[in-house]
């Protein structure tokens, strides 16, 4: 059973084939880009500006967005532009889609970011509590009663959830804004709306999986040295519980980064969300290729954090998933 | 169809449950607003009245109205059959697809399955809202574009799902025999797979119906989906979303609507999937039934002449199960003294562990430990008798160590080895980093771990098996122990393995001056280390007798029938001790009388009667026997014809020398 190759190898190939999955996701999704405006029925151009546009400014545009060349070449425009960091112009506004992206990218980036670290700070500590009370016989009945309060609060979506929280908080008791973003109050309802479903859906999982790994083995040899039972649950079978529920949570993650999107258009926040969704409307289409592309990236930035996280968190991961 | 009958019956099962009830009358009730609502309230949902807008709700409208002065109430109940059409749609558009997808590999062959599954793969990263909106763009605004959007983001999830449940059942027996026979691909999937994952796939697709209602509202709220004059929840909502200042019922009532009808198809799916156990919540212990049972004796104290290191009086140890207490240790009594190796031997379910664990107070709730006497190092380990809890676990934590049965799960897999060790010294003798680390390598050093050095800063997953538990010996010896409990410490390794650890826990014996308490199934393994062997059977002592004794003069049948029971190189070591006839009784209903006479080829009518108690039999011997006078050679043979090729058969010469090596070769040289 002693792993064949040193740690060094096992280390090496995981990055070869974790490298080797990003490029082919990169690629598929930079294609998928590519592909979305050109297997759009009818013209894009002439969608975009209406049945009443001259057919002058049509060709025009055609012209300019290089949608008379044949499809490869404009393939390997696409690509160029790409690694010149040049997304091309939106149609809507004249500007460069990069620099529609980049004003509203930080914005998104920091309400996601917040709402995770929100869930993360909030479910650890719930799903460690869940479980004491379940191991408890003499308390389960408080297990029983978060264990459904997470799974009612857990099956409202997070737009329904901003919805009933700018109804409390903003309508009923009139003490947060209703929407934009100035000031820290303006934060607390995205991110709160964000947060809340992933926070108990995180905190189910470390509990389900707290509990199975205090049934384990090497928790009774920790018994067995007679540690405190604090140091037993943080120090020995937290961490062992961490490995599934990061795998869990980085998908809520990707989740959440789809869920500013909702988010977004209730709060009027100026992120990439609110554009996303007026680019569609207005059929803007490199503006929404663009973003597509940024939230895609995103999705996948978010996997690699996750497995290299899983991978030093849990060696065994890397070796084994081979 | 059997099958069929029972399959509906597990259905029907689900209903049972109060989840099922709930989720079965949501679900109704959904579906049946779906197809009558707009029948009945069609009129009032579109009647504009334009001296009616915006009111709060009122007896003539419940939720009140909206910018037209229409209905709210009306409109949310009429806008239910095309949210949930809709929704069920692009499941089923989903579903499909996604099953295409996930049989690919089986229809099309290997090939062209793994780049299928090679692009599921990448899809499935994707959050489904997001793979929506990619969607929405090509198939353009409007219902339709999200019908086929919603269905398309759905789809890899599905066909991940189809596609790992396929590949378990292809490689099933049954289905390679139905390919050599020549059966088509479409044949065998049609036939023989998709049978076997419909039920989950029902319900994964209802659970997926409640996510595509959600998806559908989310984006008929961004105005990407359902287009005016039509409306859904999700339109309602945002057009009540602007309104939420002057009257947030508007918004609040599509919200429910749109949560209510997702959870009655969410919980439909949890329901059916609990009842046709693909989810198991709570794994049931014991559910059978239980009598309760009267300790019949407890049994005399040996007598002790010096002060022992464990003393152990009438230890029982019981579980509550939903029928009552069990009881699977009742009333066992032994002593360790200073240095003395005690084996305790019997089947498993005979309450050896159970008595290891007891002892060393590791018995979790809602287990109960009960003693007349249970003294270590004279400390008295008892629960709820006075006693400082920091100072006891100290004392267990430095003089008491256990080993376990499985080293390859007693170890704590994300910990570096030197660290779990180091954690000994540092938790009970305040030992500080650099000291607890140093220790722990000349302690894996003292259990012949070759560099140590490098191997302390190693995980678990880099030792072999032998290793492993040379290295939870080691940290047995972290601190000073007194006692080493050893459950089973060689049954998981081989045998060359077995005699090294064996080896290692006689030298530490020796050279520790150690008492030892070494539980097995293997008579022989208890054999090699221990001074005494009590033999347990049905939660009792049966016999307590010296190791020399074991092999020609045991006096209770059972000890007999373990003994010509003995494991060699060619038995299955899985099977431990098939070859008594019988099995060891339910400890949730023993018979009357001695526990082990319906498996005893002396049983009498007395035995069947009467338990016989734990009694002296000769100096330092102990038998719970009404036939213990009975001699070795008149026990009628009842052996089965496995044990002749065991070799190990009494009164063969060559047999009994064999196991008498045994016996003396690793204690020889190591024992004072």
């Amino acid at each position: 059973m002693v792993a064949i190759g040193g740690p060094e190898n096992a280390w090496a190939r995981f990055g070869m084939r974790r490298a080797g999955q990003l490029v082919l996701s990169v690629w598929v999704l930079v294609t998928a880009a590519f592909l979305m405006i050109h297997v759009l029925p009818g013209d894009p151009v002439r969608a975009s500006l209406g049945p009443t546009a001259p057919l002058a400014l049509i060709e025009q545009r055609r012209e300019q967005l290089g949608l008379n060349d044949p499809l490869w070449l404009q393939y390997l425009h696409y690509l160029g532009n790409l690694f010149t960091g040049d997304l091309g112009v939106s149609m809507s506004s004249g500007l460069p889609v990069q620099e529609v992206i980049s004003t509203r990218l930080g914005s998104t980036v920091e309400m996601a970011l917040l709402a995770f670290a929100v869930a993360v700070v909030v479910s650890v500590p719930l799903g460690l509590l869940m479980a004491v009370l379940a191991r408890d016989t003499r308390r389960r009945g408080g297990d029983w009663a978060l264990t459904s309060a997470g799974v009612v609060v857990a099956t409202i979506p997070e737009f329904l959830m901003a919805v009933g929280l700018v109804f409390v908080f903003s309508v009923q008791l009139g003490w947060l804004p209703v929407a934009g973003r100035s000031g820290p109050s303006s934060y607390v309802l995205p991110v709160l709306s964000l947060a809340v479903g992933p926070a108990f859906m995180l905190a189910r999982i470390v509990r389900v999986e707290l509990l199975a790994v205090l049934q384990a083995d090497y928790i009774r040899t920790a018994r067995a040295k007679r540690l405190r039972s604090g140091a037993i649950y943080l120090r020995h079978a937290l961490p062992n519980a961490l490995t599934a529920t990061l795998t869990i949570g980085g998908l809520l993650l990707g989740a959440l980064v789809a869920g500013t999107v909702l988010i977004e258009n209730i709060f009027a926040w100026p992120g990439l969300g609110g554009t996303i969704v007026g680019s569609i409307l207005a059929k803007d289409y490199p503006t929404v290729q663009g973003v597509v592309l940024v939230y895609g990236l995103g999705v996948l930035l978010i996997n690699l954090v996750v497995d290299v996280a899983l991978a030093v968190l849990d060696p065994r991961s890397a070796i084994r998933e081979a | 169809m059997p099958v069929a009958s029972h399959a509906s019956k597990r259905w029907i099962g689900a209903l049972r449950s109060p989840l099922g009830i709930t989720a079965a009358v949501l679900l109704v009730a959904v579906l049946v607003l779906a197809v009558v609502a707009p029948l009945i309230w069609q009129g009032r949902a579109d009647a504009v009245q334009s001296a009616e807008i915006l009111q709060g709700p009122s007896s003539a409208h419940p939720v009140g109205t909206d910018l037209l002065g229409r209905d709210i109430f009306a409109r949310v109940l009429v806008a239910t059959r095309l949210s949930v059409g809709l929704a069920l749609l692009a499941t089923a558009i989903g579903v499909t697809t996604g099953l295409l997808l996930g049989t690919a590999p089986v229809l099309l062959g290997r090939r062209a399955g793994r780049w299928i599954g090679a692009l599921i793969n990448i899809a499935v990263a994707f959050p489904a809202l997001l793979l929506a909106l990619f969607f929405a763009v090509i198939f353009g605004v409007g219902a339709k574009g999200a019908v086929l959007a919603i269905g398309f983001a759905t789809a890899p999830g599905f066909a991940r799902l189809t596609q790992t449940m396929t590949a378990t059942v292809s490689s099933r027996d049954f289905i390679a025999a139905a390919r050599v026979a020549g059966i088509g691909r479409m044949r065998i999937l049609a036939r023989h797979v998709l049978p076997n994952i419909a039920e989950p796939l029902v319900v994964s697709a209802t659970m997926a119906a409640g996510t595509a209602l959600l998806s559908f509202a989310s984006l008929s709220f961004l105005g990407l989906g359902v287009q005016a004059p039509s409306y859904d929840w999700g339109r309602l909502l945002g057009e009540g979303l602007a309104q939420i200042y002057v009257h947030p019922a508007g918004a609040l009532a599509a919200g429910i609507a749109v949560v209510l009808a997702a959870m009655a198809f969410n919980l439909s799916g949890e329901a059916v999937a609990r009842a046709i156990g693909l989810r198991s919540t709570h794994a049931g212990k014991r559910a059978e039934t239980a009598t309760d049972h009267q300790i019949a004796q407890s049994e005399p104290e040996p007598d002790a002449s010096d002060q022992p290191l464990l003393a152990v009086q009438n230890l029982q140890v019981s579980f509550p199960t939903a029928s009552g207490e069990v009881t699977p240790v009742r009333g066992v009594s032994l002593t360790v003294r200073k240095g003395e190796a005690i084996g305790i031997v019997g089947e498993s379910g005979s309450g050896k562990s159970l008595t290891a664990l007891a002892i060393a107070q590791l018995i979790e709730r809602p287990g109960q430990v009960r003693a007349d006497r249970l003294d270590f190092l004279g400390a008295d380990l008892r629960e709820g008798v006075e006693q400082s809890k920091n100072e006891l676990r100290r004392l267990l934590g430095t003089s008491l160590s256990m080993v376990f049965q499985d080293p390859m799960t007693s170890l704590n897999p994300t910990q570096r080895v030197g660290r779990q060790l180091a954690e000994v010294v540092r938790e009970h003798q305040g030992a500080d980093r650099r000291t607890a680390w140093r220790r722990a390598v000349d302690r894996l050093s003292a259990v012949r771990i070759p560099g140590a050095e490098r191997r302390a800063r190693q995980l678990p997953h880099e030792f072999s098996g032998g290793m492993r538990q040379r290295a939870m010996i080691g940290m047995g010896v972290m601190a000073n122990p007194k006692l080493i409990i050893a459950d089973e410490p060689t049954t998981a390794l081989d045998v060359t393995v077995q005699r090294q650890v064996l080896q290692l826990l006689a030298n530490i014996r020796a050279a520790e001056d150690v008492g030892l308490l070494f539980i097995s199934h293997d008579v022989t393994v208890v054999g090699q280390v221990c001074d005494r062997v009590l033999v347990m059977y049905a939660g009792r002592v049966v016999e307590d007798l010296p190791t020399e004794a074991l092999l020609h003069d045991a006096r209770h049948p059972y000890t007999r029938a373990l003994v010509a029971a003995v494991p060699d190189m060619t038995t299955d070591r899985d099977r431990p001790l098939a070859v008594i006839p019988g099995r060891p009784p339910d400890p949730h209903d023993l018979p009357t009388g001695c526990p082990y006479a319906p498996r005893c080829p002396l049983a009498s009518d007395q035995c069947r009667q009467e338990d016989p108690a734990l009694t002296t039999y000769a100096a330092g011997r102990r038998v719970a026997c009404w036939h213990a006078d009975l001699a070795p050679a008149a026990v009628p043979d009842n052996r089965t014809a496995s044990d002749e090729t065991n070799g190990l058969v009494q009164g063969d010469p060559v047999a009994s020398e064999n196991t008498d090596d045994q016996i003396a070769a690793p204690l020889g040289g190591e024992r004072p």
